[in-house]
């Protein structure tokens, strides 16, 4: 009797430090960054220059992890089984996690299960064309595809990513035909464009400002100019409707407890306000978001509303 | 003047000579080790580099760079199993060298190519850079098509014996690069309902399983006769004499880095097509072609020149124009942009010492390899030929897993290159060679991308074949392809007139 009592007070004992211990120092050991795509491209580089930040403000070590395929659904599809420890996080893409669910059977992910902290950035999509591109002005490409139907040819970023959506956005605005290639990366896309294989690119702003020398930006899918392009005009203000692009964050295991959430939350909207991370992120032309987690699942919300209509309307649904 | 000087204060400072040094053994270790890619390495150290001044940060990552893409022949001469793609062709003669006892040779000779090969790739980026930077952009969707289908004829050289069984195991490799969501399209195809394969199946985690599970199985059944792995003969002043072969054949020396040189500098192919079609010219141009397969040092000087020659020349088209030549060159690109350098004219002018410093230090981290090499490699040789099958078959058998799992972080992949592994196997006792597959699964996406893409630019034109057939480079690719696949048919031919006229 004695010797139950003792064992039951003992390990009564051990769960009350230890739940104490969980509550009180989070985070206590290092936490997993899964970049859900190949090193280099826009994921990755945004989290390698966190990763420094992150371990400043958390006291860990942060430990980056490439979990890449499918477009990023195996890290995502991964993401959603997890065990809701807080000690693993996955960057999260708008629209990947709302389009590919829409769109396939299989995915191993529903878009409301990748449970956001934090949205910290965005690259519009913005239209370039070569330097020496008949065309001058989005005015131009829109003629030239009305008059020739499926002979302009724009390059972008995948299937059903932001860019491809931005082409189908502008065919459904203008009412022109115009033939989107897809390419396996941002980066993929470029010597496409330079070397006059493609009429043009819908890509973002990132890649706008590392090749500005060699290229004429012609609109960008903001709402408002974005800092990096000050003299590219947004989409609106030439008259069409359209604001689209990417928007990357990351997101925890459903389940995740709240105050641990709270944690990491306050940890990366910290760093956005890091000058010398500011700077670089907007040398490199990515715009800065700040939607904590409240923020992030509205707009997502709001976000698959609006792709389920666009899909519906081209009959793209499963 | 004052530029060159700057640029020999900041290479031989004894700080960065140890990077260089650092780097390059870092990158040997990775690369040897099958799944940690050149890529993978690279990446790995970019976060630490950001502490360093850029040009200290570069010359690491370029280090790493060229020891990775060596590295990957020890496993490929020593156990049969390419430590990176780039050096599957190193495996065909390689490993029957080594198993002739003669391992220490063979890795000398891959030394003395990689570097050789390492150099004349730097060279070109120094010297070459703006002019074939440009060239590589004439590049499109219907020249990689063509490319493609080019590296497919090479089919017929990989497979010596048959033919036909080549010709099966590439479309086999081409019907695998088809799993998991298209390229192009986004369709998802062939993943029989499971999330998992999405992916598709990754180029590395076919390798190992194709490669060194069927020749792990073959070790462990031979073990019962034999303690070890491989004889070795112990005999003196093999680097010396290696060195001299070597230089003996310049031809395939310089042939070999010029083939390299040039697929490296056309993004998107790597040091993985270059070493097989190097692999395949060398045997053609050879007078003795059924000593190719046997261990001869002409095909390890062919692959291993050619793939160090792209690591140079992959970044060609990357301080020029922004464009990585090659996978790993991508990850230089990110390192570059975090460290505030914009490739391009900038890079040639206001940081013109960073970036010259950064060419030179590859060439003396090239010559570092000759001796990190040779001592790291027949350390290496020593161990897996001394130690007893029983240590050794579970030694790598857990590397491979590590290694498949490493790639993605995925515990899928760790089955599917097992089941890679059984499939192997069989095949391999069939008498299918596991290159030709290999050379599918590379070359399948290419060709699939460069084929959609190029129907997609031609919606405009009235037969939307024609752009395959009207532009010129596409049309000087299609000669190389004709002539790649019609010369085996009449060498044949000319072999059995010749046999029939012996007879007479």
């Amino acid at each position: 009797m004695k010797k139950t009592l003792a064992i039951i007070l003992t390990i009564a004992f051990f769960a009350v430090i230890s739940i104490t211990v969980l509550a009180d120092s989070y985070p206590s050991k290092p936490i997993d960054y899964v970049v859900p795509f190949d090193p280099g491209g826009e994921s990755d580089l945004t989290a390698r220059l966190q990763q420094k930040y992150l371990e400043e403000i958390l006291g860990v070590n942060v430990l980056i992890k490439n979990k890449p395929g499918g477009g990023g659904a195996l890290g995502w599809a991964e993401l959603v089984k997890e065990k809701p420890t807080g000690y693993s996080m996955t960057g999260c893409n708008l629209p990947h996690t709302i389009v590919q669910p829409l769109m396939r059977e299989n995915t191993g992910y529903e878009t409301e299960d990748v449970n956001p902290v934090f949205y910290f950035q965005s690259t519009p999509n913005i239209l370039v064309v070569p330097k020496n591109s008949p065309f001058n002005s989005l005015e131009d490409i829109i003629n030239f595809a009305k008059e020739n139907p499926g002979a302009m040819t724009l390059g972008g970023s995948g299937s059903y990513s932001a860019n491809h959506l931005g082409v189908l956005e502008l065919e459904q605005v203008t009412g022109a035909t115009i033939t989107y290639i897809p390419f396996t990366g941002s980066g993929a896309a470029i010597p496409a464009l330079l070397g006059n294989h493609v009429g043009g690119l819908m890509t973002y702003t990132t890649m706008g400002v590392n090749y500005k020398d060699d290229i004429k930006i012609l609109a960008v899918a903001s709402e408002e100019r974005v800092p990096s392009l000050p003299d590219v005009p947004t989409f609106i203000e030439l008259g069409y409707d359209i604001v689209e692009g990417a928007y990357r964050g990351v997101a925890v295991a459903p389940g995740t407890s709240a105050e641990q959430i709270k944690i990491l939350e306050d940890a990366l909207r910290k760093i956005n306000q890091n000058p010398e991370f500011v700077q670089k992120m907007n040398e490199m032309g990515f715009k800065l978001e700040d939607y904590g987690q409240q923020a992030s699942v509205e707009l997502v919300a709001k976000r698959k509303e609006y792709y389920t209509q666009l899909l519906g309307e081209l009959g793209l649904l499963k | 003047m004052e530029l060159a000087l700057k640029v020999l204060v900041n290479i031989f400072a004894i700080k960065n000579l140890i990077l260089m040094l650092a780097g390059t053994t870092f990158g040997m270790m990775m690369g040897a080790l099958p799944g940690l890619t050149a890529t993978m390495a690279v990446a790995l150290l970019v976060p630490f580099t950001f502490t360093m001044e850029p040009v200290s940060g570069l010359i690491t990552l370029g280090a790493i760079y060229g020891g990775a893409i060596y590295g990957g022949c020890f496993s490929a001469i020593l156990v049969n199993t390419p430590g990176t793609p780039s050096s599957i062709g190193t495996t065909f003669d390689g490993f029957p060298m080594a198993k002739k006892g003669e391992g220490d040779r063979a890795i000398t000779i891959a030394t003395i190519a990689s570097a050789f090969g390492g150099i004349i790739g730097v060279l070109v980026l120094i010297f070459l850079s703006p002019p074939l930077a440009k060239a590589s952009l004439k590049f499109g969707p219907p020249e990689y098509f063509w490319v493609s289908i080019f590296g497919l004829t090479i089919i017929a050289s990989l497979a010596s014996k048959s033919i036909i069984k080549g010709i099966v195991g590439g479309i086999f490799g081409l019907l695998v690069s088809t799993i998991g969501i298209a390229p192009i399209g986004g369709d998802v195809r062939f993943t029989f309902g499971l999330s998992s394969f999405q992916g598709g199946v990754q180029l590395i985690v076919a390798l190992i399983g194709f490669f060194c599970i069927p020749e792990l199985i073959k070790m462990v059944g031979d073990g019962a006769q034999s303690m070890h792995a491989m004889e070795v003969k112990t005999r003196k002043g093999v680097f010396g004499r290696t060195f001299r072969e070597v230089f003996k054949m310049p031809g395939n020396l310089i042939r070999s880095s010029i083939i390299g040189t040039i697929v490296g500098i056309i993004p998107g192919a790597g040091g993985n097509i270059a070493n097989l079609v190097s692999y395949n010219e060398a045997k053609r141009a050879s007078k003795d072609q059924e000593k190719f397969g046997t261990g001869c040092m002409e095909g390890i000087v062919a692959t291993e020149a050619a793939n160090n020659a792209t690591v140079g020349s992959g970044m060609v088209p990357l301080v020029t124009l922004g464009i990585p030549g090659a996978p790993p060159a991508a990850i230089i690109l990110g390192a570059l942009m975090l460290q505030g350098l914009r490739p391009g004219p900038e890079l040639f002018s206001t940081h013109a010492d960073i970036t010259y410093t950064f060419m030179f230090s590859m060439l003396i981290a090239n010559i570092m390899m000759v001796g990190v090499g040779v001592l790291g490699g027949r350390g290496l040789h020593k161990v897996v030929s001394k130690l007893p099958v029983r240590f050794l078959a579970p030694s790598i058998f857990f590397l491979t897993i590590l290694g498949s799992y490493a790639i993605r972080n995925n515990i899928v992949d760790v089955f599917v290159m097992l089941g890679c592994g059984v499939i192997g196997y069989i095949l391999r006792e069939l008498g299918f060679h596991p290159g030709p597959i290999l050379l599918g699964l590379i070359l399948g996406s290419i060709a699939e991308q460069g084929l959609v893409q190029s129907m997609l630019m031609s919606m405009g034109r009235a037969n939307r074949w024609s752009i395959f057939f009207t532009r010129p480079i596409s049309l000087i690719l299609i000669v190389m392809c004709l002539v790649s696949a019609i010369w085996p048919l009449i060498k044949e031919m000319r072999e059995r007139k010749i046999g029939k006229e012996a007879a007479k």
